[in-house]
């Protein structure tokens, strides 16, 4: 999709119609909310035109979901035993697939640099972008994953949990992973380095989420991990797009 | 003195990790400098652009 | 090191300094060194349990901990980077990083060749080993992203913001290694678990810790004077500054 026809096709950027009246704290709140509310919807709609990436990511999920048994043995205790850190694992690979396309294109069509010169706040902004990301990716993952569990001799209560850890844990790896993405822009190494600097970010996320799952398989509470998980979503949401926001501007510069 | 080599029975561990240790300090400080001459000839040579070769040095002395 | 830096804040008059502290620190690690080695490999008794092989920890510990201090020394300096924009703070964070990627990996081959006769495995998955391998690969990549990114500054700026993201990571990465470790393995199969500890033994690991301190400022002092003329070239002062018949 060429940048002419992206640009034309709604950068509508916000701020265009600000309000002309005194509310300015009221300002402030609707602004914050109206910035998250348009990256987020623009990214929906960029995402949905190529409905065919979105299929292929999903894809890649259950492709890699599926070679795991090819590797070891399709023996019901094995897969039991590996199936949580599995598609776990798998989850953090698709996320860190889709990271590269998160400020890419914005960034060489020169959008990002107009979106980080708009009025509004340039976290809010990313916050958005970060969401449609996990929205288009990490969700679908995470709706995805007890189905392929099934493949792995997981019974209910378990694919429960996996879903529960993974609707708790990949938003927080579309956050990490926006900070990566942003760190590499224009940078030489691609995907390779962005793997590089995320994974090890993503260590804790994967042990609390596999050790939800082997705990529900185990027959003991998942709380602690879920709960865990938790802490963790809300630190994130509030601390990373202040660092992901200083890593645009950076790349910008 | 043999007997300070074989440590115990435990030779193979204590001077592999010790030896690896070691290796890993000379790499570190022979690359530091080997960085360092290049920083500083490069520094030379943008000063002082004279070539330094040999045989340009033999030429010269001929004359 | 914590003298008014203010003074010395621009990479000019931090450049004769780094040099002659370089030297000193050089000569009191060697110092240090050849002592703790002795101790280490001479004086200190054999340990009933572990025979021999416990001299091991006496590279282990002192290396492990000074991956741990680096990166929270880098950290603060990418934190003054950022904080006051000074070139020289983030020069000082470039110059750590290798070092500190070298502890971890000295920690990690030490401690496998200490947990084999020990433990009976080269590699036990253990919480310290685990978290300082991911330490060492969070050091891989600050110098990986350096690399990749052309401009200095730039580079400055994004290495910055990665050493503190990664610094707020490390605790949260040990508490969460420490949880899967004890969860799967039950007893503590750990590598904390160093002899009891005779004052020889004790008085050997100061003085390596204190070698490889005095090491680490040494190197690092070095290498940021290598910094200093890379990125400074083509500012008049250095040809003044440097003894270019003498330099190396």
């Amino acid at each position: 999709m060429s940048g002419s026809e992206r640009h034309s096709a709604g950068i509508q950027l916000p701020g265009a119609n600000a309000s002309a009246d005194g509310d300015s704290a009221g300002d402030a709140r609707d602004s914050v909310f109206a910035a998250v509310g348009w990256a987020l919807a623009r990214d929906i709609r960029v995402a949905l035109r190529s409905k065919g990436e979105l299929g292929v990511q999903l894809l890649f999920y259950v492709i890699v979901v599926s070679l795991f048994p090819l590797a070891t043995s399709p023996s019901r205790e094995v897969l039991a035993t590996i199936g949580p850190g599995v598609l776990w694992t798998a989850a953090l690979l698709a996320s860190l697939l889709s990271l590269s396309r998160l400020f890419a294109s914005d960034f060489h069509d020169g959008t990002l640099e107009q979106i980080a010169l708009s009025p509004r706040p340039l976290m809010a902004l990313v916050s958005g972008k970060m969401a449609a990301h996990w929205l288009t990716t990490g969700l679908p993952v995470a709706l995805m994953a007890p189905l392929l569990g099934a493949q792995y001799a997981l019974d209910a209560p378990v694919l429960g949990t996996l879903m529960v850890s993974l609707l708790l844990g990949t938003p927080i790896l579309s956050l990490l992973g926006a900070v990566g993405a942003a760190l590499t822009l224009g940078a030489r190494g691609g995907g390779s380095l962005l793997a590089l600097l995320v994974l090890p970010l993503y260590a804790p996320v994967l042990i609390f989420g596999a050790g939800a799952v082997d705990a529900t398989r185990a027959g003991v509470s998942a709380m602690p991990q879920l709960s865990l998980l938790a802490a963790g979503l809300l630190l994130a949401l509030v601390a990373v797009p202040f660092a992901v926001a200083a890593a645009v501007r950076i790349a910008l510069d | 003195m043999s007997e300070f080599l074989a440590m115990g029975g435990y030779a193979w561990y204590v001077w592999m990790a010790y030896g690896g240790a070691a290796v890993a300090i000379a790499v570190e400080i022979a690359s530091l400098r080997a960085r360092r001459r290049r920083v500083f000839d490069e520094l030379r040579m943008s000063v002082d652009p004279t070539p330094r070769s040999p045989s340009m040095q033999g030429a010269r002395s001929q004359r | 090191m914590l003298i008014n830096w203010f003074r010395f804040s621009s990479p000019v008059s931090f450049y004769p300094v780094a040099g002659s502290w370089s030297y000193a620190f050089g000569a009191i690690a060697a110092l240090l060194a050849g002592a703790g080695l002795v101790v280490a490999l001479y004086i200190a008794p054999t340990d009933a349990t572990q025979g021999d092989a416990y001299r091991i920890i006496f590279i282990h510990v002192p290396a492990a901990w000074m991956a741990m201090l680096i990166y929270l020394v880098m950290a603060g300096w990418s934190a003054a980077a950022l904080g006051f924009n000074t070139r020289l703070s983030a020069m000082m964070a470039q110059a750590l990083a290798p070092t500190g990627a070298l502890m971890a990996a000295i920690a990690l081959w030490t401690g496998a060749f200490w947990g084999r006769p020990t433990w009976g495995t080269y590699w036990a998955w253990d919480a310290r080993m685990t978290s300082t391998l991911i330490l060492l690969f969070l050091y891989l990549g600050i110098v990986a992203l350096r690399a990749a990114i052309e401009d200095p500054r730039r580079a400055d700026r994004a290495c910055a913001v990665l050493s503190l993201v990664g610094a707020v990571n490390v605790p949260i990465i040990y508490f969460s290694v420490q949880w899967w470790n004890t969860l799967h393995q039950g007893s503590s199969v750990s590598l904390t678990g160093a002899p009891k500890m005779a004052m020889a033994m004790l008085a050997g690991i100061l003085i390596m810790t204190g070698a490889a301190w005095c090491y680490t400022i040494a190197v690092v002092l070095a290498r940021v004077q290598a910094i200093i003329v890379e990125r400074e070239r083509g500012a008049g002062w250095l040809e003044s500054l440097i003894d270019l018949r003498t330099a190396r």
